[in-house]
C-alpha cells in the first residue's frame, strides 16, 4: 500500500548543465491527492525539478516514476500519452502570444475533447471567472499585467481538470488577496476533482496555510520534508533562516 | 595557413552537422504530416502569410527584374540586329531562372525570417514547452504545416513572378524601346518550352521547402533571450539565401 500513497517517485536525480550541478541525486516520493509545495532559494533548481517531473528535461542519472513507471527513457509518445493526465503553469506562465485569453484556455480543449464551441465557452469562462478574470476573454496576452497573465496560465493549466498538477509559483507577483483566492483555488483542486498538486512556492506563510507536506529544495538535495508543523519546528538551520527570511545563518549568498 | 585550413575545415564539420540536424528535423515533419490530426485551418493561415502577402513584393521586384533584363539585353543585341530576341531572353531568363531565384529570395527575407523569429520566441518564453506539456507535438503544430505550405506556395508564386517579369520585359521592349510587338511575342513561343516552366516551379518548391525548413530549425533550436532569437533571424536568412543560390546551381545541372 506504500506504493499507491506515492504518486510521483524520485530515485537519485542528477542534471548539470555544463560545469553547474543542479540537482545531486535527489529523491523525493510526492503524496497523491495532497498538496506537495517545495520551496528553495532563488535559482535552487526548482523550475528544473518540475520539468523533469513532467519530461521536458531529462536527467543525467537517476529514475522518476510516474504511478510507478519510469517516465525516463520513454520516447516522446509515450510521453505525451502520460502528460495527458499533468496540467502545468510556467513561472512566467508561457501564454501563446498569437491567442487570445480566451482561446488560449480554450486551446487544450479544442485539441483534445470532441466538445461544442459552445460547451468549451462555458467552460473557459467559468475558469475565468474562478482566477477572477471574467470579461477579459477577449483579451491579448500583451495586454495583461503580469499577475494575470499567470492567472490565465493557472486557468489554461486547470481547464482539462488534470489529476496532477505542477504550479511553478502560483502566487508570486500577485497581490496578497489575489494570492490568498489562487492558495483556495489550489485548495478547490485538490479537494473538488481529487487532484495532486505539486507547487513550487516562495511566499512562506500561504506554503504554511495551504501545505500537506513541504520539502526543502537545497545544494541539489531535498533536505527536509515534513507538514507544516514539522517544517517550523525544524531544526535544521537552513530550514529556519530559509522560512524565517533572515540575512544570516548557513545560507550564503555568493 | 595551416591555422586557415583548420578553421575552414571546422566551420564545413559544422555546416555540415547543422545540415544533418535539418535534415532530421524534416524527415519528423514529413511523419507528423501522415498522422492525423490534420489541422486545416493552420495550413491555410502559412498559405496566407507566405503565399498571399508575399504577392506585392515578389511582384514589383519581378517586374523590374524584367525591365532591367530587357534593357540591358537590348543593347547587346542591337549590335547584331537581334533585338526581337529580348522577349525570348527575358522569358528564358525568368522562367528558368530568375523567377525562382527571386521568389525565394523575397520570401526567404520577408516570410523565412517572420518564421524564425516566430518560432524562435516560441521557443525562449516557453510556449513551445508549453505545446508540449499539452500533449502536442510542436513539430506537426508549428513546423510541419509552414514546410507545407512553403512547398506548395513558392511555385505559384514563381508563377506570378514570370508573368510580371515578362509583362516588364515587354513594357520596356515593346512599349520604351520600339521593338515590334508581335515578333517580342512570337520568339517568346518559339523558344521558350513548357519544360522550362515546369523545371522553373519544381526549383521554386525545393526553394520554398528549403526558407522554411531553415527558418523553423533556427527559431526552433533558439537560445538566449531577445538577443538569441535576433541572432536566430539573420541567421536563418543568410542561411537559407545561401542554400537557395548552391542548391539552385545543381538543380540546374541536373535538370537542364
Ligand atoms: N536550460 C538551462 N541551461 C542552463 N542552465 C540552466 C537552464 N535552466 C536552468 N539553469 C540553471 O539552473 C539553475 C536553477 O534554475 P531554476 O530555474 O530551476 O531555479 P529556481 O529554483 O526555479 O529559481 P527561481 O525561484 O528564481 O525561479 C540556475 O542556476 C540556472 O542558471
Ligand atoms: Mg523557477
Amino acid at each position: 500500500m506504500e506504493q499507491d500513497r506515492y504518486i510521483i517517485r524520485i530515485e537519485g536525480l542528477t542534471k548539470s548543465f555544463g560545469t553547474f550541478t543542479i540537482l545531486n541525486g535527489l529523491n523525493l516520493n510526492l503524496e497523491k491527492d495532497r498538496v506537495n509545495i517545495i520551496i528553495g532559494r532563488s535559482g535552487g533548481g526548482k523550475s528544473v525539478l518540475i520539468k523533469h517531473i513532467i519530461g521536458l528535461l531529462k536527467p543525467d542519472k537517476g529514475r522518476i516514476l510516474v504511478r510507478d513507471r519510469d517516465i525516463v527513457p520513454m520516447s516522446e509518445r509515450e510521453m505525451a500519452h502520460v502528460r495527458r493526465e499533468f496540467g502545468m503553469l510556467f513561472q512566467e506562465a508561457a501564454l501563446f502570444d498569437s491567442l487570445s485569453v480566451e482561446e488560449n484556455v480554450a486551446f487544450p480543449l479544442h485539441e483534445h475533447t470532441s466538445k461544442s464551441y459552445k460547451e468549451i465557452m462555458t467552460i473557459v469562462q467559468d475558469k475565468l471567472a474562478g482566477v477572477g478574470l471574467q470579461g477579459m476573454g477577449s483579451k491579448m496576452p500583451a495586454e495583461l499585467s503580469g499577475g494575470m497573465r499567470k492567472r490565465v496560465g493557472l486557468a489554461r493549466a486547470l481547464v482539462m481538470e488534470p489529476k496532477i498538477v505542477l504550479f511553478d509559483e502560483p502566487t508570486s507577483g500577485l497581490d496578497p488577496v489575489m494570492g490568498a483566492t489562487i492558495n483556495d483555488l489550489i485548495l478547490r483542486t485538490k479537494d473538488e476533482f481529487g487532484a495532486t498538486c505539486i507547487v513550487i512556492s516562495h511566499d512562506i506563510s500561504g506554503t504554511m496555510k495551504i501545505a500537506d507536506n513541504i520539502f526543502m529544495l537545497y545544494e541539489g538535495k531535498i533536505i527536509v520534508q515534513g507538514s507544516p508543523e514539522e517544517i517550523k519546528e525544524s531544526s535544521d538551520p537552513v530550514v529556519r533562516q530559509f522560512i524565517r527570511g533572515e540575512a544570516k545563518g548557513p545560507i550564503q549568498i555568493n | 595557413m595551416k591555422n586557415f585550413f583548420g578553421w575552414l575545415g571546422h566551420n564545413f564539420l559544422e555546416l555540415l552537422q547543422e545540415l544533418g540536424r535539418m535534415m532530421l528535423l524534416f524527415i519528423q515533419a514529413f511523419f507528423w504530416l501522415l498522422r492525423p490530426p490534420f489541422r486545416i485551418r493552420l495550413f491555410l493561415k502559412q498559405m496566407e502569410f507566405i503565399g498571399v502577402n508575399s504577392l506585392f513584393v515578389v511582384g514589383l521586384t519581378s517586374l523590374f527584374t524584367g525591365m532591367v533584363l530587357a534593357l540591358q539585353t537590348y543593347y547587346a543585341f542591337r549590335m547584331f540586329g537581334a533585338e526581337t530576341l529580348v522577349g525570348a531572353t527575358v522569358a528564358l531568363s525568368m522562367t528558368r531562372e530568375l523567377g525562382p531565384v527571386i521568389t525565394g529570395l523575397m520570401v526567404a527575407g520577408r516570410a523565412g525570417s517572420a518564421i524564425c523569429a516566430e518560432i524562435g520566441t516560441m521557443r525562449v518564453t516557453e510556449q513551445i514547452d508549453a505545446l508540449t506539456v499539452m500533449s502536442i507535438n510542436p513539430v506537426q503544430y508549428l513546423v510541419m504545416p509552414r514546410i507545407l505550405a512553403g512547398f506548395i506556395m513558392l511555385p505559384l508564386l514563381t508563377i506570378i513572378s514570370d508573368v510580371m517579369g515578362i509583362f516588364g520585359g515587354y513594357v520596356v521592349g515593346v512599349q520604351l524601346l520600339d521593338i515590334h510587338g508581335g515578333l517580342f511575342m512570337n520568339r517568346i513561343y518559339e523558344y521558350v518550352e513548357l519544360a522550362d516552366v515546369y523545371n522553373g516551379l519544381v526549383k521554386a518548391s525545393v526553394f520554398g521547402g528549403i526558407l522554411t525548413l531553415v527558418g523553423c530549425y533556427k527559431g526552433f533550436y533558439t537560445f538566449g533571450g531577445a538577443e538569441g532569437v535576433g541572432r536566430a533571424t539573420t541567421q536563418a536568412v543568410v542561411m537559407s539565401c545561401v542554400l537557395i543560390l548552391i542548391s539552385d546551381y545543381f538543380l540546374t545541372a541536373l535538370m537542364f
